[in-house]
This record gives C-alpha cells, sequence and structure tokens, in this order.
C-alpha cells in the first residue's frame, strides 16, 4: 500500500522527462518487482526442495500396495489395486510386529528413565552447591564430545560382564546412559532459568527436598522436560549402532532398525520388494505421524540444543 | 538440614552417576587400556605390546583410506547442507511478496514447507539408507532414479549408482545432505525470525539488493548458529556408519571407496578375527581427530558475539 502511493507521489522532474523519484522510494521500488521475480523464483525452488523430500517417501508407501512384480516392471506407477498382504506379511512372517513392539518398550523405559535420572542429576548440579559438583557436571557434559562408536569393544564386554548383554534392559540402561550428557547439559541450564522462590518457599513450609523436586521443580520445567524428551524419544527410537553391536543374539529381542537392515539384506535374497517396502512404511509412518501432530514441539525438540 | 541437604544430594546423583559411570566412562578408560594390548578373538589373554597397534594403524593403507573418507564427508557435506539450509530459510524468510509496507515477508506456506523438510529429520538413519538404496538400484527399469532417466529421456546418465568405484561415495553424501537440510532450514529459518525488521528496512533505504543483504546482515547476525551447525553437521559427518554399512555395497565398497573409520573399527571388532585390541586403537585415532576438529571450530568460529 504504502509502496504504490510513494510510487504515484509525483517527483519534482519537469514534465516530459521521466520522473525521478526520491531514493528511498527508488530503492523500494526496485525492491518490490524484484519481490515478485524473487516469489516466484522462491516458491520454484522450495517446491523442488519439496518434491525431493516428499516423492521418495510417498514412493515407498505407495509401492508397498502394490506387487513385487508391479514395482519391478512400473516403479513409477500407482498402485492398480491395493495389495495389502505385503503389510501383514511385513507384520508377522518378517516379525516388524515384534520388533515394533520391543523398539516400543525400549524407547518407553529409556526415554522415561533417561528423564527420570536426568532432571534428577540436573537439578542437583543446577541448584545445589558442594564439593565436586563442577566436576561432575563437566564429566557429564564431556560425554557429549566423544564418538560413541570408539568404546564399542569396552561396552561390549562391560555389558557382557554384567549380564546384560542381548537383553532388552540391558539396552534400556545404554540408552538411558548414553542420553544423559546431553539431557544433563540442557536441563541443568534449564533448571537454572527457574525462579528459586518457589523452592524456598515449599522448603520453608516444611516439604522435604525430595518432594520440592518432584511436586515444585518437575511441574516448572515441563516446557524443558517435554523438548528434550521428544529429542530422547527420536534419538532412541532412531538408534541403529548400539542395538547392532549389543542386541545382536536373539531375533526375538531385536529392534525396528534392526529388523528392518535384515529385511533389506533378505529381499535382495527372496525378491519380497514389496515386503520390504510396507516394513519401511511401518518403521518410518507412526514416526511421521507423530511428527506431523506434534511438529511444532519437536522443531523446537530438536533444535533446542543448538538455539541456545 | 544440612545432613537432610547432603542426604538428598547423595540420593539423587547416585544413580545416574552410578550408570554413568559404569557404561559410558569405564568403558572410556578401558579402551585407552585394550588398545595397548594384542586382544582378539584369537587370543583371548591380553598381554600389552605397547603402541604396536598404533604403529600398525599409520602403516595401515585401509584406515589413512577410511579416514580420508571422513575428512572428505567432513569437508563437503556440512557445506553443501549449511549453504542449502541457508539458501531454503532465506527463500522462506525473504522470498515472500510484500504486504504493506514491510519490507521482507515471509512466503506463503512457510509452515508447509518447514514440516515437509524436517520430515527426514524424524526418521532413522535406516529407514532413508534402505529407502535410498532402493532409489539408486542399478536396474534402468526398477530403480526409481534410473527409471526417472530413462522416462524424460535421459538414459546416457543412468547409472549403477552405488556400484562404481567413481561416484559411490559422492552417492552417500548426497544422501546425507539430503536427510540433515531440513534440520538447518528450521533452525536457520528461526535465527533468521529473530533478525529485527528495522535492519532490513535501513539496508533497503541504504539501496541494497537481496543478495548484499544476505552476505552483509543475514550472515553475520546468524554466525554463532552457522557455527553450532557446523559442529552439529561435523560430528554426523565424522560417523556417517550407519549411511555406509546399510548402503554401499559390500560394507565399505567397491574396493573400499566408501569405507569410513567407524565402520573399519566395527569390522575390525567384530568380523575379522575379533582384533580388539587394534580397533580400540582405532577408536583413540578417532577421539584425536574429533577433538582437532572441534578445537578448530571453536578457534575459527571464535569472534565477537553480535548483540541485537
Amino acid at each position: 500500500m504504502t509502496a504504490e502511493t510513494v510510487d504515484s507521489t509525483p517527483g519534482p522532474a519537469p514534465q516530459g522527462s521521466p520522473p525521478k523519484p526520491a531514493p528511498d522510494a527508488a530503492a523500494k521500488h526496485r525492491w518490490r518487482g524484484e519481490g515478485i521475480v524473487l516469489n516466484v523464483f522462491s516458491h520454484g525452488f522450495l517446491w523442488v526442495w519439496t518434491l525431493m523430500v516428499g516423492v521418495p517417501l510417498l514412493w515407498a508407501l505407495w509401492s508397498s500396495f502394490k506387487t513385487s512384480g508391479d514395482i519391478l516392471a512400473h516403479p513409477w506407477s500407482l498402485p492398480t489395486h491395493p495389495h495389502f498382504d505385503s503389510w501383514s506379511r511385513a507384520w508377522t512372517k518378517a516379525h516388524m510386529g515384534r520388533y515394533f513392539i520391543n523398539t516400543v518398550i525400549v524407547v518407553g523405559f529409556s526415554t522415561a528413565g533417561t528423564m527420570l535420572f536426568g532432571s534428577m542429576a540436573a537439578y542437583v548440579l543446577a541448584r545445589f552447591e558442594f564439593f565436586g559438583n563442577r566436576f561432575i557436571y563437566f564429566l557429564f557434559v564431556g560425554g557429549m564430545a566423544f564418538p560413541v562408536v570408539m568404546v564399542l569393544v569396552p561396552l561390549f564386554f562391560v555389558t557382557k560382564n554384567l549380564g546384560i548383554l542381548n537383553t532388552l534392559p540391558g539396552l534400556i540402561l545404554v540408552y538411558i546412559a548414553y542420553s544423559l550428557p546431553f539431557t544433563v547439559f540442557f536441563m541443568t541450564s534449564f533448571f537454572r532459568t527457574l525462579p528459586t522462590s518457589v523452592a524456598e518457599a515449599a522448603l520453608v513450609d516444611g516439604a522435604s527436598h525430595t518432594r520440592t523436586f518432584f511436586q515444585i521443580m518437575v511441574p516448572m520445567a515441563k516446557p524443558g522436560i517435554i523438548s528434550i524428551g521428544i529429542f530422547n524419544i527420536l534419538g532412541q527410537w532412531n538408534q541403529y549402532l548400539l542395538p547392532l553391536v549389543l542386541n545382536q543374539g536373539n531375533t526375538d529381542k531385536w529392534v525396528l532398525t534392526q529388523g528392518l537392515a535384515d529385511l533389506a539384506v533378505q529381499q535382495g535374497y527372496q525378491g519380497d520388494w514389496s515386503g520390504l517396502f510396507a516394513g519401511l512404511s511401518i518403521a518410518m509412518l507412526p514416526v511421521l505421524a507423530v511428527y506431523v501432530i506434534f511438529q511444532r514441539q519437536v522443531q523446537a525438540g530438536l533444535t533446542a540444543g543448538a538455539v541456545k | 538440614m544440612r545432613h537432610g541437604k547432603y542426604r538428598f544430594i547423595i540420593g539423587f546423583l547416585a544413580v545416574p552417576v552410578a550408570l554413568y559411570a559404569v557404561l559410558v566412562i569405564s568403558p572410556f578408560v578401558q579402551d585407552f587400556q585394550i588398545s595397548l594390548t594384542d586382544w582378539s578373538g584369537l587370543t583371548p589373554e591380553k598381554h600389552y605390546i605397547g603402541f604396536d597397534n598404533y604403529q600398525k594403524i599409520i602403516h595401515n593403507n585401509l584406515f589413512w583410506k577410511a579416514l580420508w573418507h571422513n575428512i572428505l564427508m567432513l569437508l563437503i557435506v556440512p557445506i553443501v547442507t549449511l549453504a542449502l539450509g541457508l539458501f531454503f530459510a532465506f527463500m522462506l524468510n525473504v522470498g515472500g511478496r510484500r504486504k504493506g509496507s514491510a519490507s521482507v515477508a515471509g512466503v506463503r506456506g512457510a509452515g508447509f514447507y518447514k514440516i515437509v523438510y524436517f520430515f527426514p529429520q524424524v526418521l532413522s538413519v535406516t529407514v532413508i539408507a534402505v529407502l535410498w538404496q532402493q532409489i539408486y538400484n542399478p536396474d534402468p527399469d526398477d530403480g526409481l532414479l534410473n527409471s526417472l532417466l530413462g522416462h524424460v529421456g535421459l538414459t546416457s546418465l543412468q547409472q549403477s549408482w552405488l556400484g562404481d568405484p567413481s561416484i559411490a561415495l559422492a552417492c552417500i553424501m548426497a544422501v546425507m545432505v539430503w536427510a540433515n537440510v531440513g534440520f538447518y532450514v528450521v533452525l536457520f529459518s528461526a535465527g533468521m525470525a529473530s533478525i529485527p525488521a528495522e535492519i532490513y528496512e535501513a539496508v533497503l533505504l541504504d539501496g541494497a539488493n537481496r543478495i548484499t543483504t544476505f552476505f552483509r546482515i543475514t550472515l553475520p547476525l546468524l554466525r554463532d548458529t552457522v557455527a553450532t551447525g557446523w559442529v552439529y553437521m561435523g560430528i554426523i559427518a565424522m560417523d556417517g556408519f550407519a549411511f555406509v554399512q546399510l548402503m554401499s555395497v559390500n560394507n565399505g565398497g567397491p574396493n573400499e571407496v566408501t569405507d569410513v573409520v567407524p565402520l573399519l573399527l566395527y569390522k575390525t571388532a567384530f568380523r575379522d578375527n575379533s582384533q580388539y585390541g587394534m580397533a580400540a586403537a582405532m577408536g583413540v585415532a578417532m577421539l584425536i581427530v574429533t577433538l582437532v576438529f572441534a578445537v578448530l571450530t571453536l578457534r575459527l568460529s571464535r569472534r565477537e558475539r553480535i548483540e541485537f
């Protein structure tokens, strides 16, 4: 609106020669013209990437409804008659159902454990002065800097000696331990930002430290706990290296990522392409659905560490 | 009261610290110790052999080859990912048609683009790698990419993507970029949205165009976020385990052109005669490379903060 008014304002230039608008108007005008070109241009580029992301995912989904022969003959065609048998094949024969349940169990317990122990440690480190506080804090935070792959050999034998190798509880404990550095780091700085007065009032009223933490501080820290909770759920749901090394035993105990990797290898021998795509969809759809529903929180949770 | 405080501190720290000490710190320390032994699946007794494993690594061509691939990933993947992330974020935030007097505006549907771009971020690397393995399928009729090229008449570009030693690594790096761009679009978008509109208003009046604006205003103000993004991407590039293990032909092939240090470590520890000592030494080498990268990044990115 303003730009148009500025444009139509007659400049001081005499009749006949092109009007010479004030410099700021000229700049605005130029930006405006540029803006329309840029708008088409930017939507164009943005759409190219949208298709690059969306098409492969949709392709996996619609291929799961086709027959294997159909996938091979016409990889781009839409399924003519949707076949659901590849889904039931993947769910039962390829045990994706079992892997799915195992993953839910592992991630459920490990995320709950990570948030409980991570918040407890972070609260103590953020709010109490005691000998060794800084040392413990940096011990945790230092864990963010080293690559997990480095400790594969000793970790394998530590879990073996503890008798938790190839067990779901073992995987849960390892997930918790390796999620603690970031959780403690983030939650410590989160607890520092909360006001101290409420907790002090509770203590004066005779609440114990433990009760103050669970009934006052945890509800106050809810936004931080949700962000980091989502971060941990996704990280642990998608973990591949740790189960590959620490859970290579009985296939009954495998998690989804292991099952899917195995399915990809098996499919090479059996030629069950639609089963593979159904397996891919089983691994992909729940996460995408949860993400679309909670996208605001998920985006905030995953970028939280970097924006700080 | 004081007594209660210490009991509380110990009570809250005991479990997380114990878990962390047993499953993270102790394997970390043991890794150094194991790296000095000849421990392997064939010699279950550990003998200290000094720095022999490190000597062998230094003279091992496969290790240098794998490390070189990690360094290539470290140089190329973050640059391409961050550049695309910045480009799309700028398009989202500045590419819109202006309404009223606003000098810059986001494109319509920015929320939609961000949701779609973020999809790969919530999927596991396993899902992404298996999906792309199918897209790169070398068969001219079966593979999504090859059949697409066939449909548009570019049959000459059809390749055995992951089977050709000259492009296999590039194909894997492309998937790493594909998987991570969305995260940085969302991250940088949040950063750009927090740059006050008056700054854009001012440079517009000074006659700057959008390209200048991007390089002179947006980029310098996002410096900290970009630096953090660089560290995150560096960590992903230093790993690359799951991408290479799942996608490449023969675990790091063809002809080891896609091998990376974490995969070599895994193969050394759990395949080739279980050379635990050697694998542990590779772990220490990885730690050193990671620390060098971290120090260099911190050095390069240290600069005065711009407050706005």
